[in-house]
């Protein structure tokens, strides 16, 4: 049983009830948030799960379309087609609240009107498979940002699911048991010292009763 | 206020971001890409900074630092030589972190 170090009075008796009280009530309302991040974070993993591999597999197919790239162009030639780009990606970040947790919404926009317009060199001079990683490589970058924005709120949401879990566990097997046994010893000394004085007080009357009346007899 | 996206990683795996519009940070030594990491994610213009695994791996110390924080996110893509499995790893440790054991990815 772990008493807090407290003295055994009724006002402190009032307090710890007030306490626990809220205790209990902030235990059920941290549990309550964190089952519903566990329930939200679960259905993101997994979509981000399939993002992830849905990208992996793309990059892969844009960097061997590089490779052959590489292959026919000199390294020179590569370098310089892809030296002056045309494009910029600007993202707009703002935040969201979830349960709490802020969590990055991205949003992309393309520096020139055109999202298509990528290529940064002629096309005379470059080969066909250059073109064909650059496409593959502009047609996964809103699933790349979208992972992005994705990985991140994982990131922070599993962060808090720990902390939350840590509060939680904390309220209900340390704080609460200790705020009840807390109020058990207090009630229970309060108890005690009301019968010891009423006893005290049987006592007393009967000394005086004794006295006045002469009852046991004694001269 | 709208930021970039940049990437960090060896010069054949990167080169091709550029083309789309990202920022590309190419560099080799692991030194020097956990300096490019902390100097770019300090100056607060990119939202996202992509890194290969080879360099992911090996900034474990930097990446620590924006971990709690909203932007930067930091994460890995797979390079020309091959997908090591980081970005698989890093999501089942979320998992991990937040349930206790990986109940998505045991299969």
């Amino acid at each position: 049983m772990a008493v807090m170090n407290v003295n055994p009075t009724r006002m402190q008796l009032t307090k710890l009830k007030k306490q626990l009280k809220t205790a209990v009530r902030g235990h059920k309302m941290l549990k309550d948030k964190r089952d519903e991040l566990m329930r939200q974070f679960l259905e993101l993993v997994r979509e981000t799960k399939d993002l992830r591999e849905k990208v992996e597999a793309e990059l892969e197919n844009s960097n061997n379309h590089f490779v052959n790239a590489s292959a026919v162009m000199s390294k020179e030639a590569l370098d310089a087609s892809l030296m002056s780009p045309k494009q910029q990606v600007n993202i707009e970040t703002t935040s969201k609240n979830v349960m709490s947790v802020e969590i990055p919404q991205f949003e992309s926009s393309a520096r020139t009107s055109d999202s298509g317009d990528i290529f940064p060199y002629g096309f005379a001079f470059t080969s066909f498979e250059l073109d064909d990683a650059i496409v593959s490589l502009n047609n996964v970058l809103p699933d790349l940002i979208k992972l992005a924005q994705y990985e991140k709120s994982c990131e922070l949401m599993s962060a808090e699911i720990e902390k939350t879990r840590r509060r939680v566990n904390s309220l209900e097997h340390v704080m609460i048991p200790r705020y009840q046994d807390t109020i058990k010893y207090i009630s229970m000394k309060l108890e005690e010292n009301d019968r010891s004085s009423r006893t005290r007080l049987m006592k007393v009357k009967d000394m005086l009763l004794d006295k006045a009346h002469n009852y046991s007899g004694k001269q | 206020m709208a930021k970039n996206i940049a990437v960090i990683g060896d010069a054949e795996s990167v080169k091709g971001f550029s083309a789309i519009g990202i920022d590309i940070y190419p560099c080799s030594e692991s030194d020097e890409a956990a300096r490019l990491l902390r100097n770019i994610a300090d100056s607060e213009t990119y939202a996202i900074i992509y890194l290969t695994e080879e360099v992911y791996g090996n900034t474990a110390k930097e990446r620590l630092r924006y971990e709690e924080k909203l932007i930067p996110a930091i994460i890995p893509l797979p390079s020309v030589t091959g997908n090591m499995g980081t970005g698989r790893k890093r999501l089942s440790s979320f998992v991990e972190k937040a349930v206790g054991s990986d109940i998505i990815f045991n299969n």
